[in-house]
């Protein structure tokens, strides 16, 4: 495969992705995964194309945010397969891990921005020491980024002195300052105040907008979900039980366990 | 018993120099502490068990016997194998290996206590492991540490008088030698004291200061 420059990561005519069909980027084949007795995926497949926003709902401990791990290679499965844009992981070479790594970001829960780094230094860490960007090229884009999240005043403020909000806002300029193809959201408004959900959906659903980058999305932000979803995929148990247009899973759902889930959070 | 100042004032010109002996095997022993204490703490954390193995045994093995027992075994055996060296210098060689195997421990703590999230971030964005390590771990994880370290140092400055029994003429070695040549004890062995205490408060002072620098 050849080697991409970040420049070019968003073109969605790179070399057709080995055994997937043409535009699929994300497959999930038979995985499963447990943790002691508890099995919280249960040979899951599903695949998702590039460019598409995919949102995962169900209950806690349906294995949701499990998904978005492994395909980060936070956790491995137990059995079944993960490729990502023709790349199968686990097992993968160190290299080839890398490379896969380069296409996806994640935005977690809990924000996890370095504290003791600057909120410009969290942007411009990786591009510089992952992707090779001269220090100037990397700030010019921490910078841009932050002007986008609305935060171009805090470049050097450290991240233990903003909101909650505006943590996560940073975190998201930090994911997308790597140009990944794929962008993985945990539960990304879970940990905010109430008054702080608002500004970071807002600027997700710009970024679902107006970038092409394949979404995948963990939320219980049922109206967040609807607005920018292609694909809605309920969860139950370790496996998808239901999954369609986010207007038949919202509107029509077919699955009882859906109304039932979907009638307790709505 | 009676105080003479006159004794206070003989002894001064040579309790300047143990104070210098007191304090340079201090300071150069912390460095060597801290540094090595580090390295034992990260090399505990290899892939490989025959890394981990090893380093455990030996650190172990140090801290679980006295100093004064390595300070002599360094000091009349190292030399039987070829390997001699000043008394001071196998002084500070010796404190700071010893306390580097509690330093280690110290480090230790301080990087389990760095959220596993760090980890978890500095992953998605792809960066190398020595950078995580270099970038993200070790600044919060020393962060974390400095008092415990701190407390060390003070805990190093009371064992100093134990490089006396390797020939180390340190403040104790001063006063000993003052004590035997003039038959009085009492005012050397107070000087000492004295300047023991008021290290000791500076020494927290400073720390204090840095730990207050050190907070986000």
């Amino acid at each position: 495969m050849p080697t991409e420059t970040p420049d070019t990561q968003h073109s969605p005519d790179a070399t057709p992705a080995a055994g997937l069909p043409p535009g699929e980027l994300i497959r999930l084949e038979q995985v499963t995964k447990r943790f002691g007795d508890n099995t919280v995926l249960d040979h899951l497949d599903f695949s998702v194309d590039a460019g598409k926003h995919v949102t995962l709902i169900g209950p806690s401990g349906s294995g949701k945010t499990t998904i978005l791990r492994l395909l980060m290679t936070l956790t491995k499965p137990d059995e079944g397969r993960i490729t990502v844009d023709g790349q199968q992981l686990f097992p993968a070479t160190e290299k080839e891990v890398r490379e896969v790594r380069k296409k996806i970001g994640m935005v977690f829960q809990q924000f996890n921005l370095f504290p003791n780094m600057t909120v410009l230094r969290n942007i411009m860490e990786a591009p510089v020491t992952v992707l090779g960007l001269p220090k100037d090229e990397a700030e010019a884009r921490a910078r841009e980024l932050l002007e986008m999240v609305g935060l171009a005043d805090k470049c050097d403020a450290r991240p233990t002195r903003l909101s909650g909000g505006q943590q996560q806002r940073v975190a998201i300029a930090r994911a997308l300052a790597m140009r990944p193809q794929v962008l993985l959201l945990d539960e990304v408004t879970s940990a905010l105040d109430p008054e702080l959900v608002a500004g970071v959906l807002d600027l997700l659903r710009d970024i679902a907008r107006s970038t092409d980058i394949t979404m995948l999305c963990v939320t219980h932000e049922m109206s967040f979900a609807r607005d920018i979803s292609d694909q809605v995929l309920m969860f139950d148990e370790g496996r998808v039980i239901e999954a369609g247009s986010p207007e038949k899973i919202f509107n029509d759902p077919e699955n009882d366990r859906t109304r039932e889930f979907l009638s307790a959070v709505l | 018993m009676t105080w003479d100042w006159t004794a206070v004032a003989d002894f001064m010109p040579y309790f300047w120099d143990g104070l210098l002996v007191t304090l340079q095997a201090l300071a150069l022993g912390s460095v060597i502490s801290f540094a090595l204490g580090l390295v034992w703490a990260l090399l505990m954390r290899a892939p490989s068990r025959w890394v981990r193995w090893p380093v455990g045994v030996v650190t172990e093995f140090i801290r679980n016997t006295p100093l004064l027992v390595q300070l002599f075994f360094l000091f009349y055996v190292m030399p039987e194998w070829g390997l001699t060296m000043s008394a001071l210098t196998t002084g500070v060689l010796g404190i700071g290996l010893h306390y580097s195997t509690y330093t280690m421990q110290v480090y230790r703590a301080g990087i389990e206590a760095v959220p596993v999230g760090q980890w978890e971030a500095a992953t998605a964005l792809n960066l190398p492991v020595a950078r995580t390590w270099r970038v993200v771990i070790l600044p919060q994880a020393i962060r974390r540490v400095v008092p415990a370290l701190g407390n060390y140092v003070i805990s190093m400055l009371k064992d100093t008088p134990l490089l006396m029994a390797i020939t180390v003429l340190d403040m104790l070695g001063r006063a000993r030698l003052f004590s035997q040549q003039n038959f009085q004890f009492t005012e050397p062995l107070t000087v000492i004291g004295v300047a023991f205490i008021l290290i000791s408060y500076l020494a927290s002072l400073l720390l204090r200061a840095l730990e207050r620098r050190l907070a986000h």
